[in-house]
């Protein structure tokens, strides 16, 4: 392209802003629309459709046949109730591990050690997840690290090798960063002066944390349970590499029918559970101020 | 005040200690079963030895499978450096209907569970008789990591000046030499930055990917398909330990390059920002673009 | 959320797309029904569905060898999976499939899989006569595959600590082990339930494991609903299986030959048998992809693993009868006594007894149209485990 032809094409562009900005979007917008949110749409789609058991092919007739085993069949509402409560039981672990953390990380830590700190914390984030599960999952094995140390000093062996509570303790473990970063963003945020307060009007430890830092941290602990709930939603890799026979996710189910039964109608149906309840989760959050503390 | 008392700094001191000890037990003793002697996975080790690194190395299958991961990483890559800065441009510069939907929209693909977009991808997939292959796993990358390039560009626009731009077109410059001297230069690094977070999380993911791969493994699904399968543990300890390597040095690496906005510090959008997270999507990349 | 104008536009964009989607319907696909006459030069590559154990370095080395066709194995743990899998992507992801007998006529009715030609593997005339045109894989007098080998679903114990041995299947029900049982994540582990109750329960009249009215599917679910707080973990993988055993989270259990195997061969105190109510099983068929990109190489395999050499090596690897009469001989070199350990010397009256996997049908035949299929099953199951 000569120069001219150049500098003629940038005027008019320039004096377009419009045209600019669709050419810009063009190849975004094209991406998700064509690929992303078509397909998200059919897929919640066709939990309105069904599959033939024996040639597996998708039946394009409307009806609301899966979410109506999803509500007769209990086991799917015990699969979900279980799901939504190790999530909330992890969130609520990550929210005790990490708040006196990040307050020593905000307020007592020094400079240096804070950024050392804050390294250390993003170490662990950026480490392969399937990584960690699979340390975990030799940590808690019978012959693992666990049972050595405890049988050492005597107590004894677990048996939580693949069990609800060997996934409670992976859970937890792997979300923690996600629930520390922002908590610790929200207690650098208060001012000091606001404790020295406090502490001035005779609130001292317990009474000035409960009355006053806790109020001022909630949008950054909402901020962190969003993630900490949310991946444990969604999650089927650990129930199936630490969990036992009652440990069966939503994640599970869907994986096993899209990959497995061949019925993505019914895992496009079962799907719309954790969107359902992370929807909710999310409005409440919005009005919680989690947003802005991101 | 709270935190001031002796006994109380102490106990703080503590806790974060037994915390950070919590974090990086699972990771020291998964690199330290890559040096097993045995091939039986129970502790305690019963001493230290490379023997099982030749044959890791020479076994085709984890040698496909890493080239595979590579080559959608730096495809997956490629296509998102592209399609997040034109989105990133396209947000920041101009006023549009539906501006805050760009933002929503992008970070769908990790905000929503990887099930969900797994699922999506392999109907849209399967539905347009595509073939499982290296194509569609570098489409399923692609989608979630634009949102990561994105931010970074965006977070980076938002910190440069447009009377730059406005002085060099004063000066005589075209749009193009505009945007090559000038604003590609600014952006430069926040670009790369995002480029290397992308990487890490495209070489990192399994969920979607699960989804999205045919016959052909990426390095995590070879890993989760041989954990299982227990033949290979000791190889598999191997490629864990090289897979926590790898993972680290792209974010070591962009976290340099983005220290001037001050993405080291514990700053609230600097993690969420800077920070992609592994495997469950990028929650906070997404988070910086939601507010 | 405030909806932007945007959005409802885009909302009205993805409303008529679905609507153009439904109308166009999905694409079918023919199968070519032409079968080939001879088996061309290999195409460098073969990929397989096929059982763990199926696709050992041991016969796919010397394969790989001689005929160029680099072997790709991706393993599944169930019929479901490997059905799925072979209808992936159009079809075309896979070329092979070592498909049971639950799996075959669910691959033919939903036409993945291609007629074969059996003049092209000389090794089938020396096949067991029921395995060389068996209901599961031939249709109307058309091979839809060649058959493979055959074995049990047996009871699995580690004999250190199941003290005295077990002889029924009462031993996988009995709370005696409780938390250390271990069964296939399956549903038509449901059959291994019902056999039991046909041998223990006769009132219920239950005379096929696989045809099964309500009200015996029923009996079958609550039987294993029973056992549920019995079981450790399903076992999705045999290696699952393996490893349960190996760190003494289980010590009973439901497994191929193929576990017990391997953890002999890892020095784990393990004994299998087949207990008085008998076994349920599998007789599998590779079976070729209708897309396949490679059928010359999968004729190939196909010949390789019917040789009598490559079917003894395979029996003794996992512990399965071969289709190939003519491998006994070599079983013995192997492994001396292999041949009557596995049956391979007297197969008949042995493979009358094992009632193999089939793929349960609202219509079973004999005039009776009210058993319960497949799907029921697969809903029954995820009852039993969730």
């Amino acid at each position: 392209m000569n120069a001219a032809a150049r500098t003629h094409a940038s005027a008019a562009l320039y004096r377009r802003p419009w045209l600019r900005a669709a050419l810009l979007l063009s190849a975004p917008s094209g991406w998700f629309v064509l690929i992303y949110l078509g397909a998200l749409f059919l897929l919640f789609l066709s939990a309105l459709w069904s599959v033939d058991a024996f040639s597996g092919k998708v039946v394009h007739s409307w009806t609301l046949a899966n979410f109506e085993t999803l509500i007769k069949v209990p086991a799917y509402r015990t699969i979900a109730l279980r799901t939504i409560g190790i999530a909330a039981a992890v969130t609520v672990t990550d929210i005790l591990l990490a708040v006196p953390f990040a307050f020593f990380a905000a307020r007592i830590a020094p400079k240096r050690l804070q950024a050392a700190l804050f390294v250390a914390v993003l170490i662990p984030l950026w480490s392969s997840y399937l990584v960690r599960v699979f340390a975990w999952r030799l940590i808690l094995a019978k012959d693992g690290i666990l049972n050595w140390f405890l049988g050492n000093i005597g107590l004894g062996s677990l048996n939580i090798g693949y069990s609800n509570w060997a996934m409670w303790i992976v859970f937890s473990y792997i979300w923690l960063p996600f629930m520390i970063l922002p908590v610790w963003a929200a207690i650098e945020r208060v001012p000091d002066s606001f404790l020295e307060a406090s502490a001035d009007l005779g609130a001292h430890g317990w009474r000035s944390f409960r009355l006053v830092l806790l109020p001022l941290i909630l949008p950054g602990i909402v901020a962190g349970s969003i993630f900490t709930f949310s991946l444990t939603l969604g999650d089927f890799i650990t129930p199936t590499l630490v969990g036992g026979a009652g440990s069966t996710f939503i994640g599970n189910v869907v994986y096993q029918e899209v990959g497995i039964s061949n019925n993505v109608p019914f895992a496009a149906a079962f799907a719309t559970v954790p969107l359902v309840v992370m929807g909710i989760y999310l409005l409440i959050a919005r009005r919680l101020g989690a947003f802005e503390a991101l | 005040m709270i935190g001031t008392g002796r006994w109380s700094r102490v106990a703080f001191a503590v806790w974060a200690g037994l915390i950070i000890l919590f974090l990086f037990f699972p990771i020291v003793i998964i690199m330290l079963y890559a040096f097993n002697p045995s091939n039986v996975q129970s502790w305690p080790l019963s001493g230290l030895s490379t023997r099982w690194f030749s044959s890791t190395w020479n076994n085709t299958e984890v040698r496909q499978a890493l080239s595979l991961s590579l080559r959608a990483g730096l495809l997956a890559t490629g296509i998102a450096m592209v399609i997040g800065t034109m989105a990133a441009f396209a947000v920041d510069r101009f006023r549009f209907f539906g501006r805050q939907a760009v933002s929503l929209v992008l970070i769908l693909p990790i905000a929503l569970p990887g099930i969900i977009t797994g699922m999506a991808l392999n109907s849209f997939i399967s539905f347009n008789n595509l073939t499982f292959s290296l194509l569609t796993i570098v489409i399923g990358h692609a989608t979630f990591c634009i949102v990561v390039v994105y931010n970074n560009v965006l977070a980076r626009l938002r910190r440069t000046q447009s009377s730059l731009i406005e002085a060099s077109m004063d000066l005589g410059a075209d749009g193009w030499q505009t945007f090559r001297f000038v604003t590609l230069p600014m952006i430069a690094t926040a670009l790369v930055a995002g480029g290397l977070l992308a990487f890490a999380l495209s070489f990192d993911e399994i969920v979607v990917t699960t989804f999205t791969a045919g016959a052909q493994n990426t390095l995590p699904i070879w890993i989760f398909a041989h954990i299982r399968n227990g033949q290979q543990l000791p190889q598999v300890n191997v490629v864990v330990l090289f897979v926590i390597l790898v993972s680290l040095i792209p974010v070591a690496l962009a976290q340099r390059l983005t220290r001037d906005t001050g993405a080291l510090r514990s700053g609230a959008r600097a993690p969420a920002a800077g920070a992609a997270p592994p495997a469950g999507p990028a929650r906070a990349a997404g988070a910086g673009a939601i507010s | 959320m405030r909806f932007a104008k945007i959005d409802w536009a885009l909302a009205g964009v993805l409303a008529a797309m679905a609507i153009g989607v439904t109308a166009c319907g999905s694409s079918s696909s023919t199968s070519s029904s032409s079968v080939p006459t001879s088996i061309g030069s290999g195409e460098g590559q073969l990929n397989l569905v096929a059982w763990e154990g199926y696709a050992q370095p041991e016969w796919v080395k010397p394969f790989e060898a001689s005929t160029g066709c680099q072997v790709h194995a991706k393993y599944a743990g169930s019929s479901d999976e490997m059905v799925t899998l072979m209808r992936q992507g159009g079809g075309s992801t896979y070329d092979m499939v070592s498909a049971s007998g639950d799996a075959s006529l669910r691959l033919i009715s939903g036409g993945n899989v291609a007629a074969m030609n059996v003049a092209l593997v000389p090794e089938w005339k020396n096949f067991i006569p029921q395995l060389q045109s068996p209901s599961h894989n031939t249709v109307n007098g058309v091979h839809y595959g060649i058959s493979l080998q055959w074995g049990p679903n047996v009871l699995l114990y580690n004999s250190s600590k199941v003290k005295p041995a077990p002889t029924s299947w009462e031993s996988i029900y009995n709370p005696k082990y409780k938390g250390a049982v271990t069964v296939p994540a399956n549903p038509i582990q449901i059959a291994d339930a019902a056999l039991y109750l046909s041998k223990t329960q006769p009132s219920l009249g239950i005379t096929d494991p696989y045809e099964l009215t309500e009200s015996q599917l029923n009996a079958a679910v609550a039987l294993l609903k029973q056992q549920r707080p019995l079981v450790k973990k399903y076992w999705t993988a045999a290696a699952d299986e393996v490893e349960l055993f190996k760190n003494g989270d289980a010590v009973i259990g439901a497994a191929w030959p193929l576990q017990t195997n391997n953890l002999q061969a890892a020095k784990v105190a393990v004994n299998e048998l087949i207990p008085t109510q008998g076994a349920t099983g599998w007789a599998d068929t590779w079976m070729l992809s209708a897309h396949a990109k490679h059928p010359n190489c999968a004729y190939k395999w196909v010949n390789w693993v019917s040789t009598p050499k490559v079917q003894a090596e395979q029996a003794i690897s996992f512990g399965e009868t071969p289709a190939n009469t003519k491998a006994c001989p070599f079983m013995e070199q192997i492994k001396q006594g292999s041949c009557v350990k596995y049956h391979a010397n007297a197969p008949s009256a042995y493979f009358e007894s094992i009632k193999f996997w089939k793929t349960p049908v609202k219509d079973c035949g004999n005039g009776k149209t009210d058993c319960t299929d497949y799907s029921v099953w697969q809903k029954k199951w995820t009852e039993i485990t969730a």
